[in-house]
């Protein structure tokens, strides 16, 4: 007998509008605790929309996103998660204090502050450079603080936004290591890459996003062994399913 | 030349008038500064981060009177003060204290504007973090207050700037009365036009070498915060 999956966040039918375009169009899909997740795309997609959906930091115009996680607080379901953005954001501050300022959010004393700091720091890789202001580092390594400044967190949910969209393939490499340090440590990972060979490095299962719609989802191995959506084979074979070639006009938008 | 080396000389030997007008300039002006900038910095920062009605008109008032005119700012203060004014029953015309309420009202849109602006870029660069941080809206306030605070620096100086230089303002509220209200540049403007060029040269000296030190401070702080590494 097979476990019954446990479930992490459901969307129903989710649509976002803005400046009048429907950006994000009758998404559903339900994310079940465990697997990496990693939502590919060409540009433009909605990518990056649907994890600030999934963050609450976007409302849905229409539809509704349920958590599942059972909360210490129910009322702030934002506590169990955390995001890490496309171009990492430094506060003007040391690189241990902004672990620390994100850690001060969450009340916690200033000993365990310190603590939890000094050990994502060393996690990460970043200690020696901890006393330094955060915008004098490299832009690996403001990614990597900005990762461990929400491993800092122990969320039980990370959405990542194309971490490593402009890193060298060597800084690359050290972020996918430290994603899946978080992975390992109970962090559920939930993902989005425009790069194919990063995505089948990472991912346990595939969301593929094409003009605000999920045309295709499954375990990753499926996914990359022949997907069924047409957009889908493109996108593997390198086509970058330009928005204005025709047969895209028969997803009827 | 003769009136440069006396200019200097009265420098040099500390003239005492000479000192009890910079003395009272700087006083005037600190505490205008001051008030502007408990009144002007939150202004700012609210109108950057909060929505509320009215908001966009106090923005677009807020960037106009940045260049209001210091003699504009002298008139409305006499009349509000003069005795038949509002507040004429203060008795506070020809006073430091005119002075300060007129320099502050010249400099509070003006540290305002600016902050309003630093704070409003900060805050487009750090909103989706703070907010996925889970900051709250107190909270947000003061870390942009705080991750700005160079720049608010350089705007506090921005206004220090116009206030010393202005003289529109003091001559009408203050009157220039000697050893009463008589600031730098009142002073510079009459001693001109009495032809005693040696006391009004050495006080110029002393406003330029004031405004040389206000700008060398806010460029030194701008690269503090640009480079530091702690
Ligand atoms: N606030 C907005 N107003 C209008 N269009 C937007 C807005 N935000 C995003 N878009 C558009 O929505 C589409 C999806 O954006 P995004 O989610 O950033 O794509 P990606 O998959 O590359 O992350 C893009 O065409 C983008 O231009
Ligand atoms: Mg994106």
């Amino acid at each position: 007998m097979i476990a019954q999956p446990i479930l992490l966040l459901s969307l129903n039918s989710i649509c976002f509008k803005a400046s009048g375009k429907q950006l994000i169009k009758e998404l559903s899909y339900q994310f079940k605790v465990g697997p990496r997740s990693i939502i590919i795309g060409p540009n433009g997609a909605g990518k990056s929309l649907l994890l600030k959906l999934c963050h609450r930091l976007l409302e849905p115009s229409q539809g509704h996103i349920q958590w599942h996680v059972e909360a210490e607080n129910k009322s702030n379901t934002a506590f169990h998660q955390a995001m890490v953005f496309q171009r990492p954001v430094m506060l003007r501050r040391t690189v241990s204090a902004n672990v620390e300022y994100a850690l001060s959010l969450r009340g916690i004393n200033k000993a365990q502050r310190r603590a939890r700091t000094e050990e994502v720091l060393g996690l990460t890789g970043l200690n020696h450079l901890a006393r330094f202001s955060a915008r004098v580092l490299s832009f690996g390594e403001q990614q990597k603080l900005a990762l461990a400044r929400a491993w800092a967190l122990r969320p039980k949910v990370l959405f990542l936004d194309e971490p490593t969209a402009s890193l060298d393939p060597t800084a690359t490499y050290e972020i996918e290591k430290v994603i899946n340090a978080i992975h390992d440590s109970g962090t559920q990972i939930i993902m989005t890459t425009h790069d194919l060979p990063q995505a089948q490095r990472l991912a346990d299962e595939v969301l593929f996003i094409h003009r605000g719609r999920l045309l295709e989802s499954g375990p990753a191995t499926t996914f990359f062994a022949g997907p069924t959506n047409q957009f889908a084979q493109a996108f593997l074979k390198g086509d970058l399913l330009m928005w204005d070639r025709p047969e895209t006009k028969m997803l009827g938008d | 030349m003769n009136v440069f080396f006396d200019a200097i000389s009265l420098l040099i030997s500390a003239d005492n008038d000479l000192l009890m007008i910079v003395g009272l300039s700087l006083w005037v002006s600190l505490v205008a500064v001051l008030v502007a900038t408990l009144i002007g910095m939150p202004l700012g920062a609210a109108t950057a981060l909060y929505k509320f009605p009215g908001r966009k008109v106090l923005v677009v008032i807020l960037n106009a009177l940045m260049g209001l005119p210091p003699v504009v700012v002298g008139l409305l203060v006499y009349m509000l003060l003069s005795r038949s004014g509002p507040f004429g029953v203060l008795g506070l015309l020809f006073s430091p204290t005119a002075m300060i309420i007129a320099q502050t009202i010249l400099v509070i849109p003006i540290i305002a504007a600016l902050s309003r602006q630093i704070i409003d870029d900060l805050w487009v660069e750090y909103a989706e973090q703070l907010i996925s941080l889970g900051a709250s809206p107190t909270r947000r306030m003061m870390t942009l207050l705080w991750d700005g605070r160079f720049s608010l620096l350089t705007a506090v100086l921005a206004g220090f700037g116009r206030a010393t230089a202005e003289v529109g303002a003091v001559m009408i509220v203050g009157g220039n009365i000697d050893h009463a209200t008589r600031v730098m540049t009142t002073s510079i403007t009459l001693e001109v036009s009495r032809g005693n060029l040696a006391l009004a040269l050495g006080l110029g000296i002393v406003l330029i070498t004031l405004s040389l030190s206000i700008n060398a401070a806010a460029f030194l702080v701008k690269e503090a915060a640009e480079n530091r590494q702690v």
